[in-house]
Parts: structure tokens; sequence; C-alpha cells
């Protein structure tokens, strides 16, 4: 088995979906929340507040420094994400084409590196 | 058969089966040119049955070589082997396994680009050099593609398998595409280099297997009918001076009777399961140009009707075009070209001048003639363009 991520984008300055549609949003995903724990590939998954929430830490050898703010300055932030584990690339792929239904925008599916052996 | 016809016919399907045999694709294409290298030596006469041999031996080498070594990949691919114990000694090439393996290379998850230089590296064996050259790129490109393709392969997880029948949809069509832009390539050099040929024999070889392998896909059929009956022209298709020659002025006696009797048959199955698709019909407008001693327009134009309704590209609605000429004259041809946007495509103002030739508007049809000249892709195409434009007469 491994593990995927499937990462939400947001665009930045692009027009709020009205309530209804982020009530629409809301209730399919948490319909496929529930379908992917059933079939055993949920590990985890959640929205995230707007990129300017953030804070980036960088810890080095002179400190510690803290700065208000995404990373990255782009347009496009990480809005929220999944954690599935599955059998393989096309079983990540047929979920997120439903996770991508279901948040009605695109999803990222990367895989993550395999754990090293002991 | 010598060697190197067992080769081009087993290797494709000799490393399927050892991606499959070790896990890994790499370690099957190391393990299968293992066991050509070790044929060389000792073949003095083929054995009976060369790609079983050739399986075999991989195999034999691969276990070897993942002996002596202690990465990650070795072990895990090891452990494949040794979880087959009640397979027979001489395993031959299976037949499913190519097909997992096209499914595999031509994944949508693959870079279009990357699609057809892994399908033509592991199931054509053919070398980066060669690939590259067909495709006229620099050979790091094309290795570089493929080296990224694999590592994602393994990286992601792509399944070494075919997909199942509701998925099929989604991922049949890539394959087919891989397929037809390989023929195309080939099919585009009109030069005669011998490597660009082959491209379009390979293609064909490997729609056949595929056809073999999915009889009841009609649009495989339909894509295996299509190059075919695009192939069995190609003897006409130039003249003695390496010029090319339009289908109206094609010697017919120079067409391949054998695969045009074949296309037809094929169509005519596709006819009989009546689950039309672009590359059926597309083979059903081929058999109309090559049956009987001229083209029936009539039939070609309800045909590119069909096809302009299920896949209404600027490509199609160009060759709709064509036919409206024959069928309806070259005025109401030319009115269905004007909107139509096929920008860096030389055929669009080709077949535009050709139809102001016809309606006698000739310096517009010079103007034209030169825009397609400008954009024309190899010379022999240009060498023709620029003939008829110079036998223009006002």
């Amino acid at each position: 088995m491994k593990q995927y991520m499937l990462a939400v984008h947001m665009v930045e300055g692009a027009p709020t979906p009205s309530a209804e549609e982020m009530q629409q949003a809301y209730s399919q995903v948490d319909k496929v929340n529930k379908e992917l724990q059933a079939a055993g590939a949920w590990v985890f998954g959640g929205g995230l507040l707007p990129a300017d929430s953030a804070t980036v830490v960088r810890a080095d050898s002179s400190g510690t420094t803290m700065t208000d703010g995404p990373f990255a300055e782009t347009k496009e932030q990480l809005g929220g994400f999944w954690v599935l584990r599955c059998q393989d690339l096309d079983e990540a792929l047929s979920w997120a084409a439903k996770c991508s239904a279901a948040c009605m925008g695109p999803v990222e599916v990367r895989p993550f590196e395999d754990e090293p052996e002991s | 058969m010598d060697i190197d016809g067992v080769y081009r016919a087993e290797y494709g399907r000799c490393v399927a089966t050892l991606v499959r045999l070790l896990g890994d694709i790499s370690l099957a294409e190391e393990a299968v040119q293992d066991a050509f290298a070790v044929a060389l030596e000792k073949w003095d006469t083929l054995p009976p049955n060369p790609g079983a041999w050739i399986v075999t031996t991989a195999r034999n080498r691969a276990i070897d070589r993942l002996r002596r070594e202690s990465t990650r990949e070795a072990r895990h691919a090891q452990a494949l082997l040794l979880h087959q114990p009640d397979e027979p000694q001489e395993v031959g090439p299976v037949q499913d396994d190519q097909l997992r393996l096209i499914f595999t290379c031509c994944h949508p998850a693959l870079a279009p680009d990357a699609r057809t230089a892994l399908t033509l590296r592991l199931l054509g064996g053919l070398e980066v050099p060669e690939i590259a050259r067909a495709y006229l790129m620099p050979e790091a490109t094309i290795a570089q593609r493929i080296v990224r393709a694999k590592k994602k392969i393994r990286d992601t997880g792509i399944p070494y398998r075919v997909p199942g029948a509701e998925e099929l949809p989604d991922r049949l069509p890539p394959v087919l595409t891989v397929l037809y832009l390989m023929f195309n390539e080939g099919y585009a050099a009109t030069s005669g280099s011998l490597i660009r040929t082959d491209l379009c024999a390979e293609a064909i070889r490997l729609a056949r297997e595929l056809a073999a392998l999915m009889p009841d896909e009609p649009e495989v059929v339909g894509l295996l009918a299509l190059l075919l009956l695009t192939e069995a022209r190609r003897p006409a298709r130039t003249g003695p001076a390496g010029e090319l020659v339009l289908l109206p002025d094609q010697d017919r006696s120079l067409w391949n009777r054998a695969l045009i009797a074949e296309g037809h048959d094929l169509v005519r199955r596709c006819l009989r399961r009546n689950r039309p698709g672009p590359y059926q019909i597309q083979a059903a407008i081929n058999a109309v140009h090559t049956d009987g001693p001229a083209t029936d327009w009539q039939q070609v134009l309800a045909l590119y009707d069909q096809l302009q309704a299920l896949a209404p590209t600027p490509v199609v609605a160009l060759n709709r075009a064509v036919a409206v000429a024959e069928v309806h004259g070259p005025g109401l041809a030319l009115a269905a070209l004007e909107h139509l946007q096929l920008p860096g495509y030389h055929l669009l103002p080709a077949t535009r001048a050709d139809l102001l030739v016809r309606l006698g508007r000739m310096q517009e049809a010079a103007a034209a003639y030169d825009e397609a000249i400008a954009l024309a892709g190899n010379e022999t195409e240009r060498a023709f363009l620029q003939d008829r434009r110079a036998g223009l007469t006002p």
C-alpha cells in the first residue's frame, strides 16, 4: 500500500463562492469522506484557513525567526488536502476524481516517499 | 528468421513478461538485453521457441544479478521471483503482459510525448537514437523523457495491469492516440528514410497485437483498419523522383491489395457491430477511397458528416471541406473554410489555394500557396506546393 496526498489549491483573488455553493461543497466532501473511511482508504484530511493565516518558522544556527504570511508568494495556495492509503496510482486517481467533483476544484495527486526500511 | 528478426518480434513481449516477473521496468530491460547478448554468443541455430528461451534466460540472469546486488529494488524483485515457485521452468511470453505494458506506457498520468517514446522503447525495442531520429529530436531529450516516465511509473505506483471495463473508456483512447501518432509521424515523412518507415511498421504491428488482444473493442479494430488502408496506398504516394502524388492522380495498381482486402474486412466487421467511433469512421472513409476505380465522394461526405458530429475538430472540418468541394463545388467548400482556425497547419492554406484555383481566383491562390509553403514541414510537401504555385496561369 502507498500513501498519496490529494491537494486542493485555492486561487487568491478568485471570486468567493456563494454561501449555497460552499454549503454544497461541504456536504459533498463530507459524503466522499465517509466513503473513503468505509473503504479503508482514509488516513487524514481537512480544509485549511486562507493562506494569510500562515506563519513561516525558520530554525537554523543563528536562531529561530518567524514571518507572517505564506511561504510561497504565489496566487495559488494550498486550501486543503487528503492523505489516502491506496493500492496504486489508479486507485488514488479514481478517488481524486470523486474528491475533485465534491470540492468543485482541481485536485493534485502526489505520492509520499516510501518509508525507509528498518 | 535471424536473431535481429527475433529481437524485433520478441523484445517487447519479453520485456512485458519480465516486468511482471520482476516488478520493475528497468530491471526487466536489463535482463532481456542480457539474454539477447547470451543468445548472440550461443545460438548457432534458432531454438524452437526463441521467445521462451529469452524469457527463461532473462529470468535466470536477473536472479543471478539480484543475488549479487543488495539494493531495495533488488530485494523486492528477488522476493517477487521467489514467490512464483510453481511456474514451469520454460515460461514463454504471455500475451496479456504486453497489454498490461502498453496501458502502463500510455497511462494518462504520463506526459503525452513521453507515452510515445516509452511505447517505442519498451514495446517496439527501438533504441533511443532511433526514436530521436524518428522524431527529429535530440537524443538527450528523448532519453530524458523515457527516464522521467519510468521514474514516475515507479515513484507514483502506476499499476501494471489491464484496466477494468469501467476504466476503459478513459484509458483506451490514449493508447490508440499513441499508435495513431506513431504511424502519422512515420507517414508524414515522405523522404523515404528507412527509420521513419519503421515507425509505420511498428505502429501497425502494435495495433495488430492490440486488436488480437481486444477483438471486442470496435475502435481498436477501427484504428487497425485505418492504418492498414493508409499504409496500402504508400507505394503510390510518391512518384519516381520522390515527388508527392495526390489521391486522384495515384496509380491504383501500385496499391497493396492484400492490405486493402484486410482493411475492408475489418471495416465490415465494425459496421456489423454498429458502435461507431472516430477511428472506425476514418477507416470507413479510407475504405471508400480504396473501393473500385474512383472515390464515391457522396459517401465520403456522408461519413465526414458523421465524423464531425462525433469529433467536431478543425482538422475534421478541413477534410470535410475537401469532400464538399467534390460533391457541391469549390465555392461552398471555400465558405466552409472561412472561419476555421488551424494556426501553423499548412494543409489549411494549401486546401484554400486549391479551391481558389478551381474558382479561377489565381492571385488569391498564389498568396494562399505562399502561406502554405512557409508552413510546410517537409521537403516533399514543400516541393509539391512550389510546383503548384509555379503552375498558376493568370
